[in-house]
Protein backbone atom coordinates (compact mmCIF):
# COMPACT_ATOMS: atom_id res chain seq x y z
CA UNK A 1 0.00 0.00 0.00
CA UNK A 2 1.51 3.63 -1.00
CA UNK A 3 2.18 5.09 2.95
CA UNK A 4 3.72 8.80 3.02
CA UNK A 5 6.77 8.46 5.23
CA UNK A 6 7.96 11.76 6.71
CA UNK A 7 11.70 11.04 8.47
CA UNK A 8 13.57 14.17 8.88
CA UNK A 9 11.79 16.83 7.32
CA UNK A 10 10.66 15.64 3.64
CA UNK A 11 7.59 13.66 3.08
CA UNK A 12 8.37 10.86 0.95
CA UNK A 13 5.55 8.57 -0.59
CA UNK A 14 6.27 5.17 -0.88
CA UNK A 15 3.79 2.74 -2.85
CA UNK A 16 4.62 -0.59 -1.24
CA UNK A 17 5.36 -0.18 2.00
CA UNK A 18 3.49 -2.44 4.51
CA UNK A 19 1.92 -1.02 7.93
CA UNK A 20 1.05 -3.77 10.80
CA UNK A 21 -0.17 -2.14 13.73
CA UNK A 22 2.96 -0.08 14.87
CA UNK A 23 5.14 -1.70 12.53
CA UNK A 24 6.19 -0.31 9.40
CA UNK A 25 8.00 -2.45 6.60
CA UNK A 26 9.29 -0.96 3.39
CA UNK A 27 10.84 -2.31 0.70
CA UNK A 28 14.98 -2.08 1.24
CA UNK A 29 15.46 -0.68 -2.18
CA UNK A 30 13.43 2.29 -0.86
CA UNK A 31 15.18 2.41 2.57
CA UNK A 32 18.01 4.48 1.14
CA UNK A 33 16.01 7.27 -0.42
CA UNK A 34 13.39 7.40 2.33
CA UNK A 35 15.43 7.79 4.96
CA UNK A 36 19.63 8.02 4.30
CA UNK A 37 19.90 4.92 5.77
CA UNK A 38 21.67 1.98 4.35
CA UNK A 39 21.56 -1.84 4.92
CA UNK A 40 25.19 -3.00 5.04
CA UNK A 41 26.93 -6.10 6.66
CA UNK A 42 28.19 -4.29 9.98
CA UNK A 43 24.72 -3.18 10.09
CA UNK A 44 22.35 0.09 9.36
CA UNK A 45 24.18 2.95 8.54
CA UNK A 46 23.88 6.03 8.23
CA UNK A 47 27.13 8.00 6.46
CA UNK A 48 29.57 7.36 8.85
CA UNK A 49 27.57 6.05 11.97
CA UNK A 50 26.29 2.28 11.95
CA UNK A 51 23.85 0.65 13.61
CA UNK A 52 24.44 -2.94 14.55
CA UNK A 53 21.61 -4.95 14.43
CA UNK A 54 21.23 -6.90 17.71
CA UNK A 55 22.46 -10.54 17.92
CA UNK A 56 19.36 -12.97 17.23
CA UNK A 57 17.10 -10.16 16.20
CA UNK A 58 17.34 -10.42 12.30
CA UNK A 59 13.99 -11.32 11.87
CA UNK A 60 12.85 -7.96 13.18
CA UNK A 61 14.61 -5.64 10.69
CA UNK A 62 14.54 -7.92 7.74
CA UNK A 63 12.12 -10.46 5.94
CA UNK A 64 11.12 -11.70 2.68
CA UNK A 65 14.31 -12.74 1.48
CA UNK A 66 16.13 -9.40 2.41
CA UNK A 67 14.12 -7.80 0.47
CA UNK A 68 11.75 -6.03 3.14
CA UNK A 69 13.08 -3.19 5.62
CA UNK A 70 11.44 -2.80 9.80
CA UNK A 71 11.97 0.77 10.06
CA UNK A 72 9.95 0.89 13.21
CA UNK A 73 12.84 -1.45 14.70
CA UNK A 74 14.96 0.62 13.92
CA UNK A 75 13.36 3.67 15.43
CA UNK A 76 12.79 1.93 18.54
CA UNK A 77 16.74 0.90 18.33
CA UNK A 78 17.57 4.49 17.84
CA UNK A 79 14.83 5.94 20.64
CA UNK A 80 12.70 7.75 17.33
CA UNK A 81 9.70 8.82 18.48
CA UNK A 82 7.39 7.29 15.80
CA UNK A 83 3.69 8.49 15.12
CA UNK A 84 1.14 7.45 12.53
CA UNK A 85 -1.80 8.26 11.27
CA UNK A 86 -3.44 5.26 9.61
CA UNK A 87 -6.94 6.90 7.83
CA UNK A 88 -4.23 8.95 6.31
CA UNK A 89 -1.32 6.13 5.95
CA UNK A 90 0.99 8.70 6.88
CA UNK A 91 4.16 7.84 9.28
CA UNK A 92 6.37 10.15 10.93
CA UNK A 93 9.63 9.34 12.50
CA UNK A 94 10.91 12.20 14.91
CA UNK A 95 14.45 12.70 16.19
CA UNK A 96 15.38 11.65 19.14
CA UNK A 97 15.97 13.14 22.46
CA UNK A 98 18.56 11.87 23.04
CA UNK A 99 20.03 12.83 19.62
CA UNK A 100 18.55 16.77 19.95
CA UNK A 101 20.70 16.95 23.49
CA UNK A 102 23.80 15.37 21.87
CA UNK A 103 23.41 18.62 19.48
CA UNK A 104 23.23 21.44 21.97
CA UNK A 105 25.75 20.05 24.61
CA UNK A 106 27.75 19.95 21.71
CA UNK A 107 27.67 24.27 21.87
CA UNK A 108 27.51 24.54 18.70
CA UNK A 109 24.44 25.85 17.15
CA UNK A 110 22.58 23.52 15.06
CA UNK A 111 22.38 24.29 11.41
CA UNK A 112 18.98 24.92 9.45
CA UNK A 113 17.74 25.92 6.32
CA UNK A 114 14.54 27.72 6.10
CA UNK A 115 12.92 29.84 3.71
CA UNK A 116 12.04 34.23 3.71
CA UNK A 117 9.48 35.96 2.29
CA UNK A 118 10.45 35.65 -1.38
CA UNK A 119 11.03 32.44 -1.39
CA UNK A 120 14.43 32.42 -0.79
CA UNK A 121 16.77 29.56 1.36
CA UNK A 122 18.74 30.89 4.11
CA UNK A 123 20.96 28.17 6.20
CA UNK A 124 22.24 29.37 9.47
CA UNK A 125 25.86 28.13 8.80
CA UNK A 126 25.50 30.93 5.87
CA UNK A 127 26.10 33.75 8.87
CA UNK A 128 29.43 31.94 9.94
CA UNK A 129 31.73 34.82 11.16
CA UNK A 130 29.45 37.00 13.07
CA UNK A 131 27.37 37.17 15.92
CA UNK A 132 23.86 35.98 15.87
CA UNK A 133 21.16 37.17 17.41
CA UNK A 134 18.47 34.17 16.62
CA UNK A 135 15.00 35.33 17.53
CA UNK A 136 11.78 33.80 17.02
CA UNK A 137 8.25 35.16 17.16
CA UNK A 138 4.98 34.55 15.38
CA UNK A 139 2.11 36.30 14.10
CA UNK A 140 -0.17 34.57 17.01
CA UNK B 1 11.22 45.36 16.60
CA UNK B 2 14.31 44.60 16.67
CA UNK B 3 15.09 47.08 13.36
CA UNK B 4 16.46 49.53 15.42
CA UNK B 5 19.17 47.88 17.53
CA UNK B 6 19.69 46.27 13.87
CA UNK B 7 20.37 49.50 12.70
CA UNK B 8 22.50 50.38 15.64
CA UNK B 9 24.85 47.46 15.42
CA UNK B 10 24.73 45.93 12.08
CA UNK B 11 27.74 47.25 11.44
CA UNK B 12 30.08 45.67 14.52
CA UNK B 13 29.85 41.96 12.76
CA UNK B 14 26.50 41.49 14.42
CA UNK B 15 23.40 40.41 12.45
CA UNK B 16 19.90 38.86 13.91
CA UNK B 17 18.24 36.22 12.02
CA UNK B 18 14.09 36.24 12.94
CA UNK B 19 12.19 33.08 12.42
CA UNK B 20 8.66 32.68 12.63
CA UNK B 21 6.83 29.51 13.94
CA UNK B 22 4.39 30.16 12.03
CA UNK B 23 2.26 26.72 10.05
CA UNK B 24 0.15 29.36 8.98
CA UNK B 25 3.14 30.13 6.62
CA UNK B 26 3.74 33.58 4.41
CA UNK B 27 -0.28 34.55 4.94
CA UNK B 28 0.16 34.80 8.72
CA UNK B 29 3.21 36.70 8.72
CA UNK B 30 3.39 39.07 5.43
CA UNK B 31 1.23 41.65 6.91
CA UNK B 32 3.65 41.86 10.01
CA UNK B 33 6.69 41.70 7.61
CA UNK B 34 5.60 43.42 4.98
CA UNK B 35 2.88 45.53 6.04
CA UNK B 36 0.57 46.94 3.52
CA UNK B 37 0.31 50.42 5.38
CA UNK B 38 3.43 51.20 7.86
CA UNK B 39 2.57 52.27 11.16
CA UNK B 40 3.68 52.85 14.21
CA UNK B 41 3.07 49.82 16.49
CA UNK B 42 0.28 50.41 18.77
CA UNK B 43 1.48 51.51 22.59
CA UNK B 44 -0.06 48.55 23.91
CA UNK B 45 2.21 45.75 22.03
CA UNK B 46 5.26 47.99 22.59
CA UNK B 47 4.22 48.24 26.45
CA UNK B 48 3.44 44.38 26.10
CA UNK B 49 6.97 43.77 24.78
CA UNK B 50 8.99 46.14 26.52
CA UNK B 51 10.19 48.25 24.03
CA UNK B 52 11.14 52.38 24.55
CA UNK B 53 9.81 54.67 22.13
CA UNK B 54 13.48 55.02 20.96
CA UNK B 55 14.15 51.79 19.34
CA UNK B 56 10.38 50.90 19.20
CA UNK B 57 10.37 51.33 15.16
CA UNK B 58 7.16 51.70 12.60
CA UNK B 59 6.50 48.78 11.75
CA UNK B 60 8.13 48.19 8.12
CA UNK B 61 10.07 45.14 6.48
CA UNK B 62 13.11 44.88 8.11
CA UNK B 63 16.51 44.84 6.90
CA UNK B 64 17.92 41.36 9.02
CA UNK B 65 16.94 38.06 7.31
CA UNK B 66 13.12 36.67 8.49
CA UNK B 67 13.14 33.71 7.98
CA UNK B 68 9.28 31.57 7.78
CA UNK B 69 9.91 28.10 10.35
CA UNK B 70 6.09 26.61 9.54
CA UNK B 71 7.34 23.19 10.67
CA UNK B 72 8.49 24.72 14.31
CA UNK B 73 12.33 22.76 13.43
CA UNK B 74 14.43 25.61 15.50
CA UNK B 75 11.83 25.37 17.81
CA UNK B 76 12.56 22.01 18.24
CA UNK B 77 16.57 22.03 17.78
CA UNK B 78 17.03 24.67 20.35
CA UNK B 79 14.30 23.84 22.89
CA UNK B 80 12.28 27.34 22.01
CA UNK B 81 8.96 26.49 23.64
CA UNK B 82 7.53 30.07 23.40
CA UNK B 83 8.02 33.15 21.33
CA UNK B 84 9.76 35.48 21.47
CA UNK B 85 12.68 33.50 22.69
CA UNK B 86 16.29 33.99 21.42
CA UNK B 87 19.50 32.49 21.33
CA UNK B 88 23.24 33.96 20.72
CA UNK B 89 25.76 32.35 18.66
CA UNK B 90 28.87 33.67 18.50
CA UNK B 91 31.63 34.16 15.44
CA UNK B 92 32.43 30.44 15.18
CA UNK B 93 28.69 29.52 15.73
CA UNK B 94 28.89 28.52 19.00
CA UNK B 95 26.52 29.23 21.39
CA UNK B 96 27.07 31.62 24.06
CA UNK B 97 23.61 31.94 25.37
CA UNK B 98 20.91 29.05 25.06
CA UNK B 99 17.45 29.97 24.58
CA UNK B 100 15.10 32.22 26.72
CA UNK B 101 12.64 35.07 26.73
CA UNK B 102 14.28 37.50 24.50
CA UNK B 103 13.58 40.43 26.82
CA UNK B 104 10.31 39.74 27.31
CA UNK B 105 8.35 39.79 30.48
CA UNK B 106 5.31 38.64 32.67
CA UNK B 107 3.67 42.01 32.69
CA UNK B 108 1.33 41.49 30.04
CA UNK B 109 -0.93 38.99 32.67
CA UNK B 110 -1.42 42.16 34.13
CA UNK B 111 -3.12 43.82 30.82
CA UNK B 112 -7.17 43.85 30.37
CA UNK B 113 -8.02 41.55 28.59
CA UNK B 114 -10.41 43.50 26.32
CA UNK B 115 -7.96 46.91 26.12
CA UNK B 116 -5.27 45.26 26.60
CA UNK B 117 -4.34 48.39 28.22
CA UNK B 118 -1.29 47.59 31.30
CA UNK B 119 -0.70 49.60 34.25
CA UNK B 120 1.88 52.21 34.14
CA UNK B 121 4.38 50.64 36.52
CA UNK B 122 3.96 47.30 34.99
CA UNK B 123 4.77 48.37 31.92
CA UNK B 124 8.12 50.60 33.18
CA UNK B 125 9.13 47.21 34.80
CA UNK B 126 8.77 45.52 31.89
CA UNK B 127 10.94 48.67 29.41
CA UNK B 128 13.81 47.71 32.43
CA UNK B 129 14.40 44.43 31.91
CA UNK B 130 13.84 45.08 28.25
CA UNK B 131 16.66 47.52 28.53
CA UNK B 132 18.99 45.60 30.68
CA UNK B 133 18.65 42.71 27.76
CA UNK B 134 19.35 45.13 25.14
CA UNK B 135 22.00 46.61 27.02
CA UNK B 136 23.21 42.80 27.33
CA UNK B 137 23.54 42.63 23.24
CA UNK B 138 25.34 45.47 22.99
CA UNK B 139 28.10 44.69 25.68
CA UNK B 140 28.37 41.15 23.39
CA UNK B 141 28.49 42.65 20.19
CA UNK B 142 31.07 45.01 21.73
CA UNK B 143 33.19 42.59 23.85
CA UNK B 144 32.52 39.64 22.09
CA UNK B 145 33.25 36.57 23.89
CA UNK B 146 34.90 38.79 26.48
CA UNK B 147 31.54 40.04 27.58
CA UNK B 148 30.01 38.33 30.91
CA UNK B 149 27.00 37.66 29.26
CA UNK B 150 28.53 35.79 26.67
CA UNK B 151 28.25 32.25 28.64
CA UNK B 152 31.10 29.69 28.89
CA UNK B 153 30.38 26.42 27.37
CA UNK B 154 29.89 24.68 30.38
CA UNK B 155 27.76 27.48 31.66
CA UNK B 156 25.56 27.06 28.32
CA UNK B 157 25.72 23.28 28.99
CA UNK B 158 24.55 23.84 32.47
CA UNK B 159 21.56 25.88 30.79
CA UNK B 160 20.30 23.71 28.41
CA UNK B 161 17.34 22.50 28.95
CA UNK B 162 17.52 18.57 28.61
CA UNK B 163 14.66 17.74 26.15
CA UNK B 164 13.07 14.47 27.46
CA UNK B 165 11.57 11.34 25.65
CA UNK B 166 7.79 12.26 26.51
CA UNK B 167 8.86 15.80 24.38
CA UNK B 168 10.31 14.42 21.92
CA UNK B 169 7.47 11.95 21.01
CA UNK B 170 5.30 15.38 21.62
CA UNK B 171 7.39 17.09 18.92
CA UNK B 172 6.41 14.23 16.19
CA UNK B 173 2.80 14.45 17.20
CA UNK B 174 2.75 18.70 16.51
CA UNK B 175 5.24 17.58 13.45
CA UNK B 176 1.87 14.86 12.18
CA UNK B 177 -0.74 17.47 13.13
CA UNK B 178 1.24 20.11 11.15
CA UNK B 179 1.35 18.02 8.18
CA UNK B 180 -1.77 16.95 8.21
CA UNK B 181 -3.45 20.57 8.93
CA UNK B 182 -1.52 21.81 5.60
CA UNK B 183 -2.96 19.05 3.65
CA UNK B 184 -6.63 20.00 4.52
CA UNK B 185 -7.23 17.24 7.10
CA UNK B 186 -7.49 20.33 9.76
CA UNK B 187 -10.12 18.28 12.85
CA UNK B 188 -7.53 15.19 12.40
CA UNK B 189 -4.61 17.92 12.82
CA UNK B 190 -6.28 18.93 16.02
CA UNK B 191 -6.19 15.46 17.62
CA UNK B 192 -2.32 15.56 17.03
CA UNK B 193 -2.08 19.20 18.24
CA UNK B 194 -3.53 17.88 21.44
CA UNK B 195 -1.13 15.00 21.87
CA UNK B 196 1.19 17.22 21.33
CA UNK B 197 0.01 19.84 23.87
CA UNK B 198 -0.91 16.83 26.44
CA UNK B 199 3.08 15.33 26.69
CA UNK B 200 4.37 18.75 26.91
CA UNK B 201 2.24 21.03 28.56
CA UNK B 202 5.11 23.63 29.22
CA UNK B 203 5.26 24.45 24.96
CA UNK B 204 3.31 27.39 25.17
CA UNK B 205 4.23 27.18 21.11
CA UNK B 206 2.17 24.07 20.73
CA UNK B 207 -0.90 25.60 22.42
CA UNK B 208 -1.25 28.89 20.91
CA UNK B 209 0.05 27.73 17.32
CA UNK B 210 -2.56 25.16 17.37
CA UNK B 211 -5.63 27.20 18.78
CA UNK B 212 -5.02 29.88 15.78
CA UNK B 213 -4.76 27.22 13.05
CA UNK B 214 -8.03 26.26 14.80
CA UNK B 215 -9.64 29.62 14.79
CA UNK B 216 -8.20 32.67 13.91
CA UNK B 217 -7.93 35.24 17.36
CA UNK B 218 -8.09 31.72 19.51
CA UNK B 219 -4.59 32.26 20.05
CA UNK B 220 -5.21 35.43 22.47
CA UNK B 221 -8.68 34.28 23.63
CA UNK B 222 -10.38 33.03 26.55
CA UNK B 223 -8.59 29.69 26.42
CA UNK B 224 -5.28 31.04 26.55
CA UNK B 225 -5.46 33.74 29.83
CA UNK B 226 -7.18 30.65 31.14
CA UNK B 227 -4.02 28.94 30.46
CA UNK B 228 -2.16 31.87 31.97
CA UNK B 229 -3.72 31.90 34.80
CA UNK B 230 -3.69 28.13 35.30
CA UNK B 231 0.19 29.14 36.01
CA UNK B 232 -0.22 30.07 39.20
CA UNK B 233 2.61 31.66 40.28
CA UNK B 234 5.33 29.87 37.59
CA UNK B 235 6.47 32.07 35.02
CA UNK B 236 4.90 32.14 31.26
CA UNK B 237 8.51 33.66 30.52
CA UNK B 238 10.71 32.55 32.92
CA UNK B 239 13.39 35.86 33.91
CA UNK B 240 16.69 36.02 32.06
CA UNK B 241 19.33 35.50 34.45
CA UNK B 242 21.46 37.52 32.52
Amino acid sequence: MSVTIIYGDRPVSVASATAEGNNLWLPLDDLRATTGWELKPQGVCLDEVCVPIPAGRDADFVRADGKQFNLTALARQLNQPVVHDDAHAVWLFGEAASARNAALQSVQAPDFTLPDLEGKWHSLSEYRGRKILLVSWASW
Amino acid sequence: MWQGLYDELQDKNFIIIAVAFDTGGVAAVQEWIRPATPAPLPKELLDIMGWEDTLSRTAATPTYPCLLDEKHIVAERYNMVNVPMAVWINESGRIVRPAEAAGATDGFRTVDQVTFQMPAEVAAAGKQARTRYIGAIRDWVEKGDASVYALSPDEVRRRIHGMTESEALAAAHFRLGQYLHQQGHRQDAQRYFAEAKRRHPENWSFKRQSWELEEPGKAVGPEFWAAVEALGEKPYYPPVNL
